[in-house]
């Protein structure tokens, strides 16, 4: 009994210290950029002190995209977590499941047909990057499934990859008949950068997120019985294949509107799953909340050095992202015994 | 292969007649044997169209041979240029040149692009090698696709970052299409030249095929063959995405075709996969071009939907071995 307590007090620190790092990027994201903002300017315009340029800085084009990034990073790392799950494969992330590729070609579809300046877009792009990925991930999720064994981890991922090689030539093919502003806009998508600057595009997200991010906690208890051995939960009653698409729906769900508003950003459904499961351990009901947090702070950390590294112009976040998160990767390969 | 070869010579005539101007058999040949400099289709013929076609029969050839020796040395039915990460890092090394030496030389490209080729192949192998010395496939595959999002990523944070995606995305989209006899002049000796070495090499890589234990105990110097097959790879591989950017699946599908028609032996597969990889790519720079005339289909696009299918079915089909 002690010692749960001693390990429930080492994870709630562990969650006090994901907390006030994500509010140490927070201000340090605010007072960075093309114009720099003191931190104490930033405080007191945060609490109605500012001048009317100090507030419209922040208010206007900072905190959206700082509130977005936010969102993103805990929709992404949550989405990766339940893939790794589902898939019994510590290397699987949403990208592998074709959400990214499949995401991108309706948006430049829609793109195509409907061009980049329409208001009614910021709504529409989420139903349809969700759309898009939820075909891609069925079609991989078809392809994979074996009628004796359930789905086979390896095959999900050799099949994800296949799959992404074949849309993303789709893409190019279609790429090459936008002009030019639609080609830059695709370009920037692809690359990850966040393109969603204003309170419209948290708008846009945040229902998806408040529907399913509960709807994951309360499942918690069904993802902690789907990382045992399939066979054993099969004789705990739990009807798995039913639970996991329903899983794998609202992990497509929550990736799929993410990068619909962030662009096609990779790694951070593998690397915060990760270090969160390093950090406080298989349990879902504390992993999840960590999962969030910490995907959180690497999608800010990372939109926060895009926007500085090179002022004025800007690198996409989904860039610097995957410059941390691929040699990660390779690490874990290393490490893993496949 | 014979009739392989007999396909390739009337698919290239064919292939010429065909794209935005229409040009007829009569004209080929007349272009070849009664040139007419003030004959616009004489033109066309020489000077735009077959220099394509070369390349592309090149490029197809030395990506396919590649693709072949990987299979052969690593054992891996998956291996390919593409998932290696020599394309990528062959990509990456074009995108340095870009921004860092806009004004470079053809020669100095290729040989750019060699070293990627390297550096990429280099970065996947220390992942797959590092821990238990000895790599499956999945840990290739997965390695491969790594590196190549690590170094496509860093291509386009530079091309970003010093204005060049565009040129970037003309060369890699253009494919062959901006080839000329000059970049022909360059590339051409080091594709015949690494081609050759690889027909010389197949026999040990048949006995390669059959796994180290087998090689060494007939009496084969491992090292040394790796050695030489690894550069070999290494040439065709980074000369080909200088010229028509990174295309996947070609050295991935071909050695497996080849397989299925002359058997298991290298002395026969590789020849074969030079003269099928051609076929592929010239069929597939037809298509780029006569898709949507006047606009050039991306060729990589369209070898990457013919190879989809073919990459699923072989997932799916040699699942027990992986």
């Amino acid at each position: 009994m002690e010692y749960k307590n001693k390990k429930n007090l080492y994870n709630v620190n562990i969650l006090i210290i994901c907390f006030i790092l994500i509010l140490i990027f927070f201000i340090l994201s605010m007072n960075t950029g093309y114009i720099k903002l003191s931190p104490l300017d930033t405080l007191k315009t945060l609490f109605g002190g500012g001048s009317t340029k100090e507030n419209l800085i922040l208010f206007k084009f900072r905190l959206p995209r700082i509130v977005i990034s936010i969102l993103v990073g805990m929709a992404l790392s949550l989405s990766g977590c339940i893939i790794q799950d589902i898939s019994k494969n510590a290397l699987a992330d949403p990208g592998l499941l074709g959400i990214n590729a499949g995401a991108g070609l309706m948006i430049i579809v829609y793109v195509l047909l409907f061009g980049t300046n329409t208001f009614f877009s910021i709504f529409t792009l989420p139903f349809l990057a969700i759309i898009g990925a939820g075909i891609t991930a069925i079609i991989i999720y078809i392809l994979s499934k074996n009628k004796h064994e359930g789905i086979k981890p390896i095959r999900l991922i050799l099949n994800g990859i296949a799959i992404q090689a074949g849309i993303s030539a789709l893409t190019t093919i279609l790429v090459v008949k936008l002009d030019d502003t639609q080609f830059d806009f695709v370009a920037s998508w692809q690359a990850g950068s966040i393109w969603g600057s204003n309170w419209y595009f948290v708008l846009a997200l945040l229902p998806w997120i408040l529907i399913f991010v509960p709807y994951l906690l309360f499942k918690s208890k069904i993802l902690d019985i789907l990382n045992l051995d399939d066979d054993v939960v099969k004789s705990l009653g739990v009807s798995i294949n039913k639970e996991k698409r329903r899983l794998l729906m609202v992990s497509v769900i929550l990736a799929a509107s993410a990068v619909s508003i962030s662009g096609g950003i990779s790694f951070v459904g593998l690397i915060a799953p990760h270090l969160s499961r390093r950090l406080v351990g298989p349990k879902h009901s504390i992993l999840l909340p960590t999962c969030a947090i910490t995907g959180s702070i690497l999608v800010l950390a990372a939109d926060t050095i895009a926007r500085t590294i090179v002022q004025p112009s800007e690198i996409p976040t989904g860039i610097v992202v995957a410059i941390i998160g691929a040699p990660y990767f390779l690490y874990l390969l290393i490490k893993s015994k496949l | 292969m014979t009739f392989g070869s007999f396909l390739l010579f009337l698919l290239i005539q064919f292939s010429i007649t065909r794209g935005a101007s229409d040009i007829s058999f009569k004209d080929v040949w007349t272009a070849f044997f009664r040139f007419d400099n003030e004959n616009m289709k004489h033109l066309i013929i020489i000077d735009l169209r077959l220099p394509r076609i070369i390349a592309s029969a090149l490029v197809g050839a030395a990506f396919a041979v590649s693709g072949a020796i990987m299979q052969g040395t690593t054992r891996n039915p998956l291996a390919d240029s593409g998932l290696m990460g020599l394309n990528a890092g062959a990509a990456f090394a074009l995108s340095i040149c870009f921004a860092f030496f806009p004004n470079i030389g053809y020669i100095y490209i290729v040989f750019f692009s060699f070293l990627g080729a390297a550096f990429g192949s280099f970065l996947v192998k220390g992942a797959t090698f590092f821990r238990h010395g000895k790599s499956s496939p999945m840990r290739l595959v997965l390695a491969g696709v790594a590196v190549s999002a690590l170094l496509s990523a860093l291509s386009q944070g530079i091309a970003l970052y010093f204005n060049v995606a565009q040129n970037i995305m003309f060369w890699t989209v253009g494919g062959v299409a901006g080839s000329n006899w000059i970049q022909l002049k360059i590339i051409t000796p080091w594709i015949l030249l690494a081609l050759i070495l690889s027909i010389l090499l197949s026999k040990s890589i048949s006995l390669l095929s059959l796994g180290e234990d087998v090689a060494k105990s007939l009496g084969l110097n491992i090292k040394f063959i790796t050695i030489l097959s690894t550069l070999t790879v290494l040439i065709l591989a980074g000369v080909s995405v200088a010229v028509v950017g990174s295309v996947g699946f070609v050295g991935l599908i071909i050695p497996h075709i080849s397989r299925y028609f002359v058997g298991v032996d290298y002395r026969k597969i590789i020849p074969s996969s030079a003269v099928l990889g051609a076929l592929l790519m010239v069929l597939a720079d037809l298509g780029s071009r006569t898709l949507n005339p006047p606009f050039e289909t991306p060729i990589g696009a369209i070898i990457s939907l013919i190879g989809t299918p073919f990459f699923l079915y072989l997932a799916n089909n040699e699942r027990r071995k992986l």
